[in-house]
Formats: structure tokens, C-alpha cells, sequence
């Protein structure tokens, strides 16, 4: 064994520093190969195949190990994950090039490297006495790491033929770069660019198309002019964004118009928080959450966020002037104090591409390889893929990466990485909203499965542990319809001194789940479950979930109990806290509960325990909006499925009765008096649950609004925008107030896990609450069981494990689950558009009653009560002579023709479905009354089934 | 943009070694004349030179003569020039008052200190170059150079760091490794009885790891004994079968070295005044 020093020298902060470093080199790491006598197998964890049998290369007839550069592993990872390729050496050198440019591909090529089947290994050649190289005099550390990589390929070679003499074992060298490529020819390594090695391998011509495509830099020249001018090198925009000339932010394309984004700055400075960016150049390639530099336009050039609406629909893709005239539509005149902080992107410091689902827009020439694909989020570009199966791609859902975007290229430009299935099916809209959305969904694997008690079970006497037995207790649930997954249950009763004694209780999750296990690693993954229209996509697997946690009638169960002693005025005496065995007596749904409550003539003690449930909350509630909790509305949607063929066949706005709220504010009660606890036992790491005030500027629109109709709202506390959203009402116009909840609701921020030592603002704005958590529903929040591990250790009825009380830990495990809730609900809302849709689909087109929600400045968005569905009316079409329209953001209104537009304005819209974009199946809008010539249609006007473009009729003006 | 990588998925660490390997350890004995015994040693990148005056007449107060033993007095101090960055103080800042204490300690439950009542046993510990593991270094600097001024003790005293990385346990901490923030254990042994001399960590640890990182830096220190032990034997019978300057970094991993110490079996040197420690 033997070692070295290396010196380093490096510089931080300015000043120059001597670093200096032991470097030991060693002569005991293995080369990987099974069954190699040279190593005796120095490793454990996958390792290569001893005789490869590999795809047949006819570049390389004979086995080989591939052995890629940098580049390779970072452009071509979906080449590297399919299943054809296997038998990699990843080198320490690649990996840690890897490590330090793309967090993205470190993780997936580590995820590669641990599969067994795909036998990669990875040689930690920087460590090894004769692959190590030092850097030699004028070379720079790139030239360096390559020259590492074919030393170590070359010593690959060299040990492999020593492991015996007849053996034909080949190290092949891949590399993308052309005088690298040269060189480790010239040292007799055999070595190929990917392009050749992939087309070489004649039984999987699929993988062609997952290549990405990186054009050298020969033909970028003679293609077309240059349209974007070009990136900053990142030591620029570092020097740029320190001296303050550069700004430095995420990047965030708007879903309503593609030419216009904005630029969320970095850091906690008041002014230009966020800038705008408008028109393709400034845009300069700039891609939906990309951290940018950006650079602020002199104020004459600022200007307003445009409210057009504007999608990319230009099939040819040289029309760089259309554009530029589109441009200008978006400047219009507006005053002074609309304008806004504009800029233009001058150079990108983090890509953050992912692989994007969309479809195919077949090329208009036939036989060209090179089409255009359209993401199915509005706010990424359209890419360009080079594929030879246009044809059989059409259609079809399909996932797609970006490579690269060349300064003279209008697209960006990308490859093919996976066929999802036919578009409009059920299965493959799933799919995509799920990928879309990052939700994990793929079945549980073996080793999450392996941690589940075994069946049958029962509860043993280990179990009866620092458990209370309240079996004996009328216990009961109340759920909505056909819930499976039953995590809480109540009781209530009276205790001998008159007082009442309420119980909470809630499913033990966390006996099922211990902490660091497969199942508790891949549950703090998924964070929650995700409920979608026809489909729920667990957090814990199906057994825990509908059948050993969830707390059904008549059978023992393990719970967490929450159990106060109240007077008959709610007020709070006593709190307990237990994990406890319970045997629920009902599973209630709310409507079935409300009746018990409601019969007089029943007087058993689940109607009992439900009366006295119910009379409590009453006053609890009564109490809480005293102390100016807010009511918030937003219209909830559920849809009857045809138990066949689940397709939609009703829509039904949901109902609210006395119990919904009962059990809600029950479960309120429990988190708070859960949350108060852990936080007294650990100061520093409670997982709780805050609401920020939103800040005021949030509540101009609702306050416009609000005034358009003579009615005023005051923001400046919970308390009183609860007081003035009650005495908003209007005799004449009854929904009214639940338009201004609606609105309200949209104002308001988002509620977040944090963790108590990481953060000293805890109060939740909504609730009205100082402190709050999520205890009540551990079988679909991860929270939940996090908070139950807590509170079991506060109350000594469990113990304690590492990362529970590292507050850092905590943070990410926080992190996590807001960006999982973030996107469970955005797919939740996907799955109702998408159910919508069909629904629609199939009942053909309808008029109904609407209300304008906002104005913008060439639409409205109204809502249809009825269905709690939300659209967009659009007042400007392609090929159509613009209306005149004149819109004022003050009151806001807009006024086509002669008739104005106010919010909250009665419509009648008429509702069909268009498909005209297949990839966007959009429920489509058009105004029916008020009638404005040359804009709205007849009610009655079913002549025009052409959707694309509904005739309009001259009708005569009412007013 | 990513931090370092301590560890890595193949189980090597920044520089090289495996999670429980030590640095290469090269000592000299007997550097100085002048002193009653002197050491130098070298860690890694840390280096530390060692002098030991004593027992002698208590210097200063006579009131801190203690009655029944010896007085055991550590200082500390560190090269202006020993980290990357030039520090101000070479010695009485707070952080070295610490170390000098931390040595008193860890020497006095080593020292023989009753067998010289009323007399006073002088440490002085320098550190030429910081990379990680001070302490440790310190000690079995001062270890070697008690053992040169022949002053009788318990038995030699090793001493190793041990930090926390993503569930393992590593053993002889670097600089780099100690900056990246984890939590780092110090501890000081008596290798033939297993005894711990000190042990020190401020940082946050569970205790559901705190054995397994104990026991790393034990094992870590007991193969730091061996490397010592044979230092001490080549310093008396200088002998080709010992290269003083190549005793391997990897202690007991590497296979020309026996693992049992000869210490351990009985063997004593005769100057050393050394009573037999009591066997568990």
C-alpha cells in the first residue's frame, strides 16, 4: 500500500489559500470484473458480468465493458438506463464530474449503479496506484480528467488480458468528444463515439432514438441565422450578479402566454422582487424553472404584464418576424404606475430540465425525421426530436428530454425516452398527470412489502404495551361514502361529575411503520396519498390502509387517542394522550349520522354520543370564528361514476352538512391540543403546520371586486376580513357571498410543514390558531406519522431514533412533504379537469348560468356554479375581425362593443367540449347572454357542430 | 455546488482511506537533548512535537505541591504557521487552555503521579501543523515523550478521533473531514486494559450511535498502539526489521504485523519502571 501527497492550492473568498491534502493511493481496489484471480474480488455490490452478453455491436463483435466519459453520462443517461445496455465502468473521475454539474444525473446514474441487473460498476480509478495521474504542468483539469479516464481505460485493457490469455474481454472507450476520441486510439484503446457504439448494436434499433442529439459544433454554423444572443459564462454572471449589475432567479414561463415570463429573485430584498420578461429574445432560451441571471432594462423600456392570451400554435418554425409583430401586440399603452421591473436573461446558471410528457406534432413533410413535440405543460417550449417513428408515435402520449438549445434554433432541441399509450384513454392521461406532477405511483416493491405484519394478525400481548384498553367505549366513525381508509373515530360520554368526556382517536400508523425501514422511507417519499377522480395512489400499501390501520367497525384496533375532559360550555378541563386498542362500534357516513342526530325517536348511545359530539362543536366553532377564523369556500366537484365503465355520469357540487363540520371540528381541536404538546416536549424539533398572512397586496383584486358592487372588505386582520365577508351579502344576489369566499380563497398564501427549530413564526392565519400540526389522518400524511412519533415519545410510550430530533433532518423531511402536497393537489385538480372533460364529452353541449370571476384584458374566467366548474371566455379568435375592447384594471372591467363586463356579473354561457387540439382536449366557453353581436352565439345554435370555430350570428342588440 | 463527498458509495473517503483506516503514523523519540524526554510525531498533515521536563522540585508557589503525588502540568500551544490560515496567539487563547487541560487530565490518570509526591512533571506539547486530529496527535506525542523521559506509567496512553457519516462511523478524522461539520469524538485509551483516559465531543450525537462510534475510535487507538509500541522498541534497539520511517498507516490491516502487542505478554523495558498493569 502505498501513498502519496497532493498539493492543492485553491482560492476562496478572494484570498489565495494553500490547501493542503493527503492523497493515498491504494493497490487493493478491484477491477470489477466477477471472477477476476488479479483481485480476488476486493468489492462487494454489483459487479460485471464475467462474460458478458452483451447486445451484438457489429462495431465490436467480441464481449466488451463499456467504459463512458463525462459528457456520455450526462447527455446520454436515458441511452445508459435502458435495460440493452449493461456491463458499465463508471469511473470515481466521471462520477464526480457528474456529481459537481448535474445533481439530477448523479442520482440517476447512482440509482443505475445499484440495480443489479444493469451490472455497473464503478472504479475508483483516483485511488488506485496505476490509474492515478497528477496534473501535469500547463494542463487544466479538464484535460487532465480526460486523460485520467484513458489511462484508466487502457490499464482496464492491460488487466484484463493478463486475467487470462484467451480471453477476448475488450474495455470499450466511449466518447462524444472528437480529439479525445483521437487520442485514445492513438494509445490503442478502443474507442467509439456513443452515436456509433448505439447504432452499432443492430438487435435494439429503438435505442437510436433515446439518443440526445448534440450537434457539434460543424453544422451549427451553416443552418439559419442567429436568433438569441448568447450565455454569459458563468464566471461572468457570478462577477455580474455580486457587483449587483445581474440578478439572479428562478425562472417561471407564464402557463397563459408564451412570450412573456417572470423572474423570481433570489435573496430578501423589498425591491424588484419580481421582474418581467418579455419577448422571445429577452426570454433567450430560458426554460420553466431555471435558475437565471438577468439583467434590469433602462425604465423606458419597462412594461405592464400584458393579461392577452397567447399560445405558440406556428408550425413553420422560421417565422422569427410573426413573432416579433406578436411582440408588439403585448406593448400597449398603459400608465406609468403599471409598469413593472423588466428585463432580459443574460446568461443561465442552473438548468432544471426534467423529461417532459406531451405529444407528438408530426412534421408537414412527409419522410422528415425531425418534428416538433409538444409538452402538455403550457409553460415549456416546444421541442424538437429527430425520430424515424413519427408515425407510430402520432397520437400517443410520449415522454421527451431536452439536450440543448443552439443560438439559431427556435426550439429547443431533444430526444425520445419513453411511449406512455394512446391519448383520451383513461390509463394513459393517468399516467401523465402523475408524471406530470412527479407523483410517485408505481406498486410498492418487495422490500417495502416485506416490512407488513404478516397475516393473519392480531393484536398480541407485546402490543398491549403502554396501551390503554378502551375497547369498552362507544366509539365511532363518520366518513364520506366509500372511504376505505378510516382514520379517525370519536366518542363522547358523561363522566360521573357531570362533566363530558370526548375522545379522538386515530389510527396507529406508526406501530406499523417504524422509523428507517424500507416502508418508512418510501411512505416520507410519497408524503401523502393522492386522491384522484377514479383512483387513489397510496401512501402505505393497500393492507395497512383499508384493513389493519383503518379503524373499521366491530373489530380491534390500534389507536392513538386523544381524550379531554370538557364542561358542557367546550371549554377544556383535561387533556390525555394514549395509544390505546379500540373496536369501533359504526362506520357512519356524514349524511347517516346527520339523521341519527336529527330522528328524535333514537336514543341508543352511538345517537347519543353523536348528539352530545355535535353540541360541543357547535360551540367550538361558534368560539373559533369568534377569534376570527376565516370561512373559505371553494367549490368542490364530485362526479358519479358508472360503476362499469367509470366514466363520469353525473357532476354534483359536494354538500355540506352539520356532521362534516362536527368531525372537522373535532379533529381541529385534536391538532392543536397535539401541537401544543410536542412543541412543549421538543422546542426545537416539532413538525408543525403554519399559515402566513398573506401580505395586502394579495387582497387588491378581492377588495376591486368588492367595490364594484358597493361593498367593502377590510384585510388588514383574519378577524375582520371574516367580520366583512359575513356582512357582505346582497339581498338581490345571493351567491354573491360565496363568489367573495371564493375570491378570498384565492388570495391567500399557502399553509406549510416547517420545523419548529428552524422557524419562530408559528401562527396559522386560516385557523386563527397560534400553533397547529397534522396528527388526525396518518394513514394518507406522512406529517402525521412523523407528529405521532413525537407525541409517542413525549408521552414514554415509544422511543426515540436519530434523525427524529435532527432538526435539519426534520427541515427536508418538511421540505418533502409541501412539494408532495403542492403536487398532490395539483394532480387532484388535473383529475377533475380531465374527468370534466369526459364528462362533457359525453353529454354533448349545454347552456348554463355563470358568474365572472376575473377580467382579463381580451377574456373573463367565469364559474358555473352548478357544476363548480371554472373556464375561460375568450373575445378574440384567429381569422376573426377583433372586437373592440376596452378594458380598465381600476374597477376592473372589460367592454366589448357596448356592453361592459364587471366581476361577479351574471352570464349564460354555453359549455362544450373542444378537440381540436388533441393534446389540450379543452372545455371550451362561449357567451350566449348578454348577446353582443359578432361575439355570442344563439343558445338554440346547435347547427354549427364544427367546433373549431363556431359560427356567430348576427343577433340584435338587447340593451 | 455539492459538497464534499465523505464517503463514498465504494466506502472511500476523500483521501483515499477506508472508514475505519487510519493515516500513515511516522514518530521519532528522543528529538531533543536538553529536554528529560521529547517525541515527534506525524499524522497525516498533523504534526506534533512534544518535551517533557521532570518529576522535578516544584517551580513557582510551593502551596500547589501536592502531598501524595506528582503534579502533572500541561501547556499547549500551536504554530502560528500550523493552519492554512495564519492565526494571531501561538498559545493562551481559550481554545489551547482547554487542550492543556484536556492533556492534564488524560496524563494524570496515566502517570504514575503517586510514586513522586510533592514534585511536579512538566508537559509541553507543540503543534506544527493542524490536519485534523490535534488532540490525538498531542497525546501519543506526549505519550512517546513521557516514555523517553522514562517517568513510570500505567501504560501508554493512544488516543484517536472517530466521526459520523451517514450512518458509519470513521476513524482518524482529516481537516476536511472535521470541517464538514459532523459530530467528531476524541478519545484517549490505555490499550492493554481498555481504559479510557478521556473523552470528549460537543457535538450532537444520538445514542443510538454513540457505541458504534466509540468503537471505532478504540480500535482506531488500539492500532495506534501497535505503531507506537514498535516506535518505543526501534528508539531502544535500533534494528533493520523495523524502518523507523515506513510503519504502514494501516496498522493492524496490514498482514506483516502481528497483532497481539508483545506489550500485552509481558515484556517490559527495564528503565521504564513499569509495573505490571492489573489484567480484566
Amino acid at each position: 500500500m502505498l501513498k502519496s501527497k497532493t498539493f492543492l492550492k485553491k482560492t476562496r473568498a478572494g484570498g489565495v489559500m494553500k490547501i493542503v491534502r493527503e492523497h493515498y493511493l491504494r493497490d487493493d481496489i478491484g477491477c470489477g470484473a466477477a471472477g477476476c484471480t488479479a483481485c480476488c474480488g476486493a468489492h462487494e455490490g454489483p459487479a460485471l458480468e464475467p462474460q458478458p452478453q452483451d447486445p451484438a455491436s457489429s462495431l465490436c463483435p467480441q464481449p466488451h465493458y463499456l467504459l463512458p466519459d463525462t459528457n456520455v453520462l450526462l447527455h446520454q443517461i436515458d441511452v445508459l438506463e435502458d435495460p440493452a445496455i449493461r456491463n458499465v465502468i463508471v469511473l470515481q473521475t466521471v462520477l464526480q464530474e457528474v456529481r459537481n454539474r448535474s445533481a439530477p444525473v448523479y442520482k440517476r446514474i447512482r440509482d443505475v449503479a445499484n440495480n443489479q441487473e444493469k451490472h455497473f460498476y464503478t472504479f475508483t480509478n483516483e485511488h488506485h496506484r496505476e490509474t492515478y495521474v497528477e496534473q501535469e504542468q500547463g494542463e487544466n483539469a479538464n484535460d487532465r480528467n480526460d486523460r485520467a479516464i484513458r489511462v484508466a481505460a487502457k490499464w482496464y485493457n492491460e488487466h484484463l488480458k493478463k486475467m487470462s490469455a484467451d480471453n477476448q474481454l475488450q474495455v470499450i472507450f466511449i466518447t462524444n468528444d472528437r480529439k479525445n476520441k483521437e487520442k485514445a486510439v492513438e494509445e490503442g484503446i478502443p474507442a467509439f463515439t456513443c452515436e456509433e457504439y448505439v447504432k452499432s448494436l443492430t438487435a435494439n434499433p429503438e435505442l437510436i432514438d433515446r439518443l440526445a442529439c448534440l450537434s457539434e459544433e460543424g453544422n451549427e454554423i451553416e443552418s439559419g441565422k442567429i436568433i438569441f444572443s448568447e450565455h454569459l459564462p458563468l464566471s461572468k454572471l457570478q462577477q455580474g450578479i455580486k457587483s449587483g449589475t445581474y440578478l439572479q432567479g428562478t425562472f417561471r414561463a407564464s402557463r397563459e402566454n408564451y412570450l412573456e415570463a417572470t423572474v423570481w429573485i433570489h435573496g430578501d430584498s423589498e425591491e424588484n422582487k419580481e421582474i418581467i420578461l418579455q419577448g422571445l429574445k429577452h426570454l433567450n432560451r430560458a426554460i420553466h424553472e431555471d435558475i437565471v441571471a438577468v439583467e434590469l432594462l433602462p425604465k423606458s423600456q419597462w412594461v405592464a404584464p400584458s393579461s392577452v392570451v397567447l399560445h405558440d400554435e406556428g408550425q413553420n418554425e422560421d417565422d422569427v418576424e410573426k413573432e416579433e409583430e406578436r411582440e408588439q401586440m403585448l406593448k400597449t399603452a398603459v400608465s406609468e404606475n403599471m409598469l413593472k421591473p423588466t428585463g432580459r436573461v443574460v446568461g443561465i446558471i442552473k438548468r432544471n430540465w426534467r423529461p417532459y410528457c406531451g405529444m407528438l406534432s408530426k412534421s408537414d413533410i412527409k419522410e422528415s425525421r425531425r418534428h416538433l413535440f409538444t409538452p402538455a405543460d403550457k409553460r415549456i417550449p416546444r421541442i424538437r426530436i429527430e425520430t424515424r417513428q413519427a408515425s407510430t408515435l402520432e397520437g400517443r402520449r410520449i415522454i421527451v428530454a431536452i439536450d440543448g438549445w443552439p443560438r439559431n434554433s427556435r426550439y429547443p432541441n431533444g430526444h425520445f425516452v419513453k411511449n406512455l399509450g394512446d391519448v383520451g384513454e383513461k390509463e394513459t392521461e393517468t399516467e401523465v398527470l402523475l408524471l406530470e406532477h412527479d407523483v410517485p405511483h408505481q406498486p410498492f416493491s418487495q422490500a417495502v412489502l416485506s416490512f407488513l405484519p404478516k397475516m393473519p394478525w392480531g393484536i398480541t400481548e407485546k402490543d398491549m404495551k403502554n396501551r390503554e384498553d378502551l375497547r369498552h367505549l362507544c366509539i365511532c366513525s363518520v366518513d364520506p361514502p366509500g372511504c376505505t381508509d378510516i382514520d379517525d373515530a370519536l366518542h363522547c360520554r358523561e363522566l360521573e361529575n357531570g362533566n363530558l368526556e370526548v375522545g379522538v382517536h386515530i389510527a396507529d400508523v406508526s406501530h406499523f411503520i417504524r422509523p428507517g425501514n424500507a416502508l418508512d422511507q418510501e411512505s416520507a417519499r410519497r408524503g401523502t396519498t393522492v386522491y384522484l377522480c377514479e383512483k387513489r395512489i397510496d401512501m402505505v400499501p393497500e393492507l395497512l390502509s383499508s384493513n389493519l390501520c383503518s379503524l373499521k367497525c366491530d373489530v380491534d384496533r390500534l389507536a392513538f387517542s386523544c381524550i379531554w375532559e370538557m364542561n358542557h360550555s367546550a371549554e377544556i378541563l383535561k387533556t390525555k394522550f394514549t395509544k390505546s386498542v379500540i373496536n369501533s362500534k359504526a362506520s357512519l357516513t356524514y349524511a347517516e349520522a346527520q339523521l341519527r342526530i336529527d330522528s328524535a325517536n333514537m336514543r341508543d348511545d352511538i345517537t347519543t354520543s353523536l348528539r352530545g359530539l355535535n353540541k360541543l362543536a357547535k360551540i367550538l366553532k361558534k368560539k373559533r370564528i369568534e377569534k376570527g377564523a376565516l370561512t373559505l369556500s371553494s367549490p368542490e366537484v364530485r362526479f358519479h361514476m358508472d360503476s362499469e365503465t367509470h366514466d363520469p355520469i353525473d357532476l354534483q357540487t359536494k354538500e355540506l352538512r352539520e356532521t362534516n363540520s362536527m368531525v372537522e371540528e373535532f379533529m381541529l381541536l385534536a391538532n392543536i391540543s397535539v401541537a401544543k404538546k410536542i412543541h412543549e416536549e421538543f422546542s426545537e424539533h416539532a413538525l408543525l403546520r403554519k399559515h402566513p398572512a398573506p401580505p395586502p397586496s394579495n387582497y387588491e383584486i378581492l377588495v376591486k371586486a368588492a367595490r364594484s358592487r358597493n361593498l367593502e372588505i377590510k384585510t388588514d386582520t383574519a378577524k375582520s376580513l371574516a367580520e366583512s365577508l359575513d356582512q357582505a351579502e346582497s339581498p338581490t344576489f345571493p351567491y354573491l357571498n360565496t363568489l367573495l369566499r371564493i375570491l378570498a380563497t384565492r388570495c391567500m398564501m399557502q399553509a406549510v410543514y416547517f420545523c419548529s427549530g428552524m422557524d419562530n413564526d408559528f401562527h396559522h392565519y386560516g385557523l386563527a390558531s397560534p400553533i397547529y400540526t397534522h396528527f388526525t389522518s396518518p394513514i394518507r400524511r406522512y406529517a402525521d406519522v412523523i407528529v405521532h412519533r413525537l407525541l409517542a415519545v413525549a408521552i414514554g410510550a415509544d422511543c426515540t431514533y436519530p434523525e427524529l430530533t435532527d432538526k435539519h433532518k426534520l427541515a427536508d423531511i418538511c421540505k418533502n412533504l409541501n412539494y408532495r402536497h403542492k403536487m398532490a393537489q395539483y394532480a387532484q385538480r388535473a383529475s377533475v379537469a380531465f374527468h370534466t372533460q369526459l364528462f362533457f364529452k359525453s353529454k354533448g353541449r349545454v347552456s348554463e348560468e355563470a358568474y365572472i370571476l376575473f377580467v382579463r384584458k381580451n377574456a373573463i374566467v367565469v364559474l358555473i356554479p352548478k357544476y363548480g366548474l371554472e373556464g375561460t371566455v375568450f373575445f378574440e379568435e384567429k381569422d376573426k375581425p377583433n372586437p373592440r375592447l376596452i378594458y380598465d384594471d381600476e374597477i376592473p372591467s372589460l367592454k366589448i362593443e357596448d356592453t361592459v363586463f364587471h366581476v361577479f356579473d351574471k352570464v349564460k354561457v354555453k359549455i362544450m367540449l373542444d378537440s381540436s387540439n388533441l393534446q389540450h382536449q379543452k372545455i371550451r366557453m362561449s357567451l350566449v347572454e348578454p348577446q353582443i353581436p359578432g361575439i355570442s352565439i344563439s343558445p338554440d345554435d346547435i347547427s354549427n357542430m364544427n367546433l373549431n370555430g363556431p359560427e356567430k350570428k348576427k343577433m340584435k342588440l338587447e340593451k | 455546488m455539492a459538497g464534499l463527498e465523505l464517503l463514498s458509495d465504494q466506502g472511500y473517503r476523500v483521501d483515499g482511506r477506508r472508514a475505519g483506516e487510519l493515516r500513515k503514523i511516522q514518530a521519532r523519540m528522543g528529538v531533543f537533548a536538553q529536554a528529560d524526554g521529547s517525541a515527534y510525531i506525524e499524522q497525516g498533515n498533523t504534526k506534533a512535537l512534544a518535551v517533557v521536563y521532570g518529576p522535578h522540585e516544584i517551580r513557582g508557589s510551593r502551596a500547589r505541591a501536592l502531598p501524595d503525588r506528582a503534579l502533572v502540568n500541561c501547556q499547549y500551544s500551536s504554530a502560528t504557521f500550523s493552519t492554512g490560515e495564519r492565526k494571531r496567539r501561538p498559545h493562551g487563547d481559550r481554545k489551547s487552555c482547554e487542550m492543556g487541560l484536556q492533556l492534564r487530565q488524560t496524563f494524570e490518570a496515566a502517570i504514575l503521579t503517586q510514586l513522586h509526591p510533592r514534585s511536579q512533571i512538566d508537559i509541553y506539547v507543540q503543534v506544527l501543523q493542524a490536519d485534523g486530529g490535534t488532540y490525538a496527535a498531542c497525546v501519543n506525542a506526549a505519550t512517546l515523550a513521557v516514555l523517553d523521559a522514562g517517568i513510570p506509567m500505567r501504560d501508554f496512553v493512544c488516543a484517536c478521533s472517530a466521526g459520523f457519516v451517514d450512518g458509519t462511523a470513521l476513524a482518524d478524522l482529516s481537516h476536511v473531514e472535521e470541517a464538514a461539520g459532523g459530530p467528531q469524538l476524541a478519545l484517549a485509551l490505555l490499550p492493554a486494559s481498555g481504559q479510557i483516559a478521556l473523552l470528549e465531543m460537543d457535538a450532537r450525537l444520538h445514542e443510538d450511535h454513540l457505541e458504534q462510534v466509540l468503537e471505532a475510535a478504540a480500535q482506531a487507538a488500539q492500532d495506534v498502539h501497535i505503531l507506537l509500541d514498535r516506535v518505543v522498541r526501534q528508539h531502544i534497539w535500533p534494528s533493520p526489521d523495523y524502518p523507523l520511517l515506513q510503519s504502514g498507516p494501516w496498522g493492524c490491516f496490514s498482514p506483516n504485523i502481528p497483532r497481539v502487542s508483545w506489550h500485552r505478554q509481558g515484556w517490559y523495558a527495564p528503565h521504564f519502571m513499569l509495573r505490571t498493569p492489573q489484567l480484566q
